[in-house]
């Protein structure tokens, strides 16, 4: 796609832009936390559990002090008055562990903090971790959902032997009438695996504690730096407003930088004792290990429909993988996914039930779609299964249940309202697209020869734009200012924290259009809490939508001041603003931007009841999600002999509402399709029975290469949201929310014929193999 | 801790340093050239890729004494039209795999300057990328292969 060089007047929002970040990024002199170096620096290394359940009988670490080089080594007792790691989450009932930053008498998990070693260099610090003798009592560890839950387990936590955090119910409609009338009820289990999300830049950590301001700096690779700094102030006790949290270009994030992990309090910490700077960068290892893993359900699904293919209820139990402990949302995840089981059917009749399980594993939390590619695993492949009970086309199936245009909103049994739809339009095209009809032949024809050929569908809905802060734990709301400098060059500040979305682009291309200036007379400031007024973050497609509108409305607010000011200098009662110019157009004249920017910071004359500057804020509260929705379609061929799969075409047709800038918005869809094949194909984090993590390596762990996937066709519909002025819906996690089911089901399309009705994710080669080898047995 | 010599992007430099550190790691921190990323350290990402003697490496695996003497061309020695492609076609989100990505494709692309998508896909294979789903680096690959 080329990109457009734009001239001032002409409208930037919906142009393919080419990124405002990327010269930094292309050259190597972005700085993200790892860059940094400060003078008299120390490094930390932490010590963590080899078991993934012991007791802690002894710590000896004198060796380790004793080494060359280390200035200091600190254990559970010296840290058990800082914490506890937060969780934001809240549910009835809810059972909440002490989380401490360092373990005290047990560990709970492979790669629990146990001790932290500060020393002169990095090199210096991990050789004295090995220098700490633990004595442990190894202990049975649960690392399977279902097991923990069951009878004999062993208990993770020993206040709470039978290991469930938390029992949740939701219902709506009348679910035993919808099943007593039904026709036909399908009930399949389906797994959505525990995944690690691996962001390239693994976590990072630098802090430092200036002694006589006693105000202490933390630079950390994160989401959330405001959430951040006001949590961490608490963990250390430490007024808020002496903490400074900034976060550098952040390698991304995923959803596992959503959050407020033990070793940023612990780097506070460190530095306050100590009085020297601190720096703690987590090896690959350690991500695989101690950051977040996503998803870690077991769903058992039951449909009821009608013989005509009518869904009439759903149900689902719903066992949550939580891990040992709670981070900031664990518990709140599979409960976004009960919000959307019912995906874009009309099935008003839905009941959930959730057990939230403890197991000996790091925690589960959000990872891109957070609970939403669960639900919609779930119902797109009841739907396919539904389909194939009833020899029914799997797209008839789904465009009969479809909620209709003229539903909307449409108050779905879950509690929702879905904000506009128009759910057939993007299957319609993703199957012209893939000549769908014409591929329905060419399958017959391969299937004559032998050949396991298949076509997957799935329509996807999501809930994105984080959202109404009833609704959201800490708040839903963003805001943004937007100054204009003396000479009208203009200053964006968000309170979103973008982590290579592109936000510096997008909302400076918003910006450049009403107040038409060009795009490089904008730069977009985030993510330093010293600079930028409180703000919620970026997680959840919201950054656009949520970000975005409050860019939007700052400068809505800014224009109102500059036509004052514009009046003002014409000497006029009234005038308009566009393209830069304010326009008397009774006498026909103008004064520029520039020109008001100037005389506003100067105050030789002011408007009536206005202040000298040029400087809005506005903090914008959602009314509603919004609420994207499209439609993938793949052709897949297994081979008989080896078990791979062949994807032969990805379509991926989205609707994401209005569209800022269509080079970002496809490689979202990109980056988000590639992970959701991630997901369906390759990735699964694995633990053993004693709790050894199998994959903690990139050499396990199999994230997609660039040898590995397929072309990957876009497209979109264009159904605005009427939840905020830019019509935008958010875009981030659709491609990994539409993928895995359309992946999945065009693979047991390919197998149907040899009885596969379902298979569970990653669909590695060996499972495939097996299945074809059980088929034949 | 020994004196080492490199040229780096064309510029001697002798630091004191531990003859196993990693090259990596003396790069960034004693030379302060930052643009080399770790991702890994384990030699499985690509993102610490330089060119050392001109052959494509993972400098968090070669121990500094190792590379004494030698020529190394970091993301800060390149500039051009594969940089300008990877602007053009959006191949950079967060930016952390970028650097190592693109003197990938800078040693593809002087071994085989005008690839096929399948040649792109096995040049980069080494180059682990979370964000993009790799297609617009492809993109920008295959236009710095034209513009050339």
């Amino acid at each position: 796609m080329a990109t457009t060089t734009i001239t001032k007047t002409e409208k930037l929002v919906g142009k393919a832009m080419r990124r405002q970040e990327d010269p930094r990024l292309i050259t190597g002199s972005a700085t993200y936390v790892d860059d940094i170096q400060m003078p008299g620096m120390l490094h930390a290394c932490i010590l963590r559990s080899p078991h993934g359940a012991a007791n802690i009988k002894s710590v000896d670490i004198a060796a380790a002090l004793a080494h060359p080089g280390v200035a200091a080594v600190y254990v559970g007792k010296d840290t058990e008055k800082v914490g506890p790691v937060p969780c934001g989450a809240s549910l009835p009932g809810l059972r909440v562990p002490h989380h401490y930053v360092l373990a005290i008498d047990r560990v709970y998990f492979i790669g629990h903090p146990v001790a932290v070693v500060v020393a002169t260099d990095k090199y210096i610090a991990r050789d004295a971790v090995d220098l700490i003798e633990v004595e442990y009592e190894t202990l049975q560890a649960v690392t399977d959902p279902e097991k923990a839950i069951g009878p004999g387990a062993p208990p993770v936590h020993p206040e709470w032997p039978d290991n469930v955090a938390f029992n949740y119910h939701q219902e709506g409609g009348d679910v035993d009438t919808a099943f007593a009338q039904a026709e036909v009820v399908v009930k399949q289990r389906i797994t959505s695996q525990r995944l690690i999300p691996s962001s390239m830049e693994t976590r990072g950590v630098v802090a430092d504690y200036n002694t006589g301001d006693k105000a202490l700096t933390i630079w950390s690779s994160t989401q959330i730096p405001h959430l951040m700094r006001t949590l961490v102030a608490q963990m250390l006790g430490a007024p808020e407003h002496k903490v400074r949290v900034v976060t550098p270009e952040v390698g991304g994030g995923f959803g596992s930088k959503l959050n407020v992990y033990a070793e940023e309090a612990l780097m506070g910490f460190v530095a306050m004792k100590l009085g020297q700077p601190v720096k703690w960068i987590e090896s690959r290892r350690e991500n695989c290990m101690c950051t977040i893993h996503g998803r870690g359900h077991v769903d058992y699904f039951e449909v009821a429909a009608k013989k005509d293919g009518t869904i009439l209820g759903i149900k689902l139990k719903l066992i949550q993988d939580l891990g040992a402990y709670h981070q900031l949302l664990t518990p709140a995840i599979p409960t976004l996914s009960v919000l959307m089981m019912p995906g874009l059917y009309r099935c008003q009749n839905v009941r959930a039930d959730i057990v939230g399980a403890f197991t000996n594993a790091v925690p589960t939390d959000a990872y891109r779609g957070a609970g939403r590619p669960e639900a919609t695993h779930g119902i797109e492949r009841m739907v396919d299964i539904l389909a194939a009970e009833l020899k029914m086309d799997p797209a008839e199936i789904r465009l009969k249940n479809f909620i209709h245009n003229d539903e909307f909103p449409y108050a779905t049994g879950t509690g929702l309202s879905y904000d506009s739809g128009n759910y057939a339009a993007p299957l319609h095209k993703a199957m012209d697209l893939i000549d769908y009809h014409n591929l329905r032949e060419e399958q017959r024809q391969a299937r004559s020869q032998g050949r396991l050929m298949g076509i997957g569908l799935s329509t996807y809905g999501e809930i994105c734009a984080f959202g109404p802060s009833p609704a959201t734990p800490a708040g839903g709301w963003e805001s943004a200012t937007v100054k204009i400098e003396p000479s009208g060059m203009v200053t964006v500040m968000t309170g979103s924290s973008p982590h290579g979305q592109g936000e510096e682009t997008t909302f400076a291309q918003i910006t450049a259009d009403e107040l038409g200036v060009g795009i490089d007379d904008v730069i977009v400031l985030h993510g330093d809490t010293a600079i930028v007024q409180y703000g919620i973050g970026t997680f959840g497609s919201r950054g656009t939508a949520v970000g975005g509108t409050a860019v939007y409305f700052a400068l809505q607010e800014l224009k109102k001041k500059i036509k004052k000011y514009g009046a003002m200098l014409l000497e006029s009662e009234e005038v308009s603003f566009s393209d830069g110019v304010c326009v008397d157009h009774k006498t026909g004249k103008s004064v520029t931007l520039a020109e008001i920017a100037g005389a506003s910071h100067r105050a030789m004359k002011l408007p009536p009841g206005t202040q000298p500057g040029m400087v809005e804020t506005y903090f914008w509260e959602p009314p509603n999600f919004a609420f994207p929705f499209g439609a993938h379609a793949v052709v897949t061929e297994v081979n008989r002999e080896t078990g791979d799969i062949e994807i032969k075409r990805y379509v991926a047709v989205d609707d994401c509402g209005n569209i800022i800038n269509p080079l970002i918005v496809a490689g979202q869809v990109h980056g988000g399709v590639v992970q959701g094949l991630g997901q369906a194909l390759w990735e699964q984090a694995v633990y053993d029975d004693n709790g050894q993590l199998i994959t903690g390596e990139f050499m396990d762990y199999a994230i997609p290469r660039a040898s590995m996937i397929p072309w990957i066709e876009t497209e979109h519909t264009v159904t605005p949201s009427p939840v905020n002025p830019l019509g935008v819906k958010g875009v981030g996690e659709a491609g990994t929310i539409g993928c895995s089911p359309a992946v999945v089901n065009s693979v047991v399309d390919a197998l149907s014929t040899l009885g596969v009705r379902h298979i569970d994710m990653p669909m590695t080669p060996e499972k495939i193999w097996n299945l074809m080898e059980g088929a034949r047995a | 801790m020994r004196i080492v010599q490199l040229t780096v992007n064309g510029v001697s430099h002798e630091v004191n340093v531990w003859p196993m550190a990693r090259l990596m790691d003396v790069l960034r921190e004693d030379i302060g050239l930052t643009g080399t990323k770790e991702g890994c350290g384990e030699g499985e990402c690509g993102a610490c890729a330089v060119l050392l003697d001109g052959e494509l490496v993972n400098s968090c695996l070669i121990p500094v004494m190792q590379a004494n003497g030698s020529k190394i061309v970091t993301i800060e020695g390149l500039s051009g039209s594969l940089q300008e492609a990877f602007l053009q076609t959006g191949g950079a989100q967060c930016g952390i795999c970028t650097p190592g990505m693109i003197m990938a494709a800078h040693a593809l692309l002087e071994r085989i300057p005008k690839p096929m998508l399948d040649d792109i896909r096995e040049g980069l294979a080494g180059n682990l990328c979370r964000c993009t789903g790799y297609q617009k680096i492809f993109d920008a690959v295959t236009l710095a292969a034209k513009s050339a």
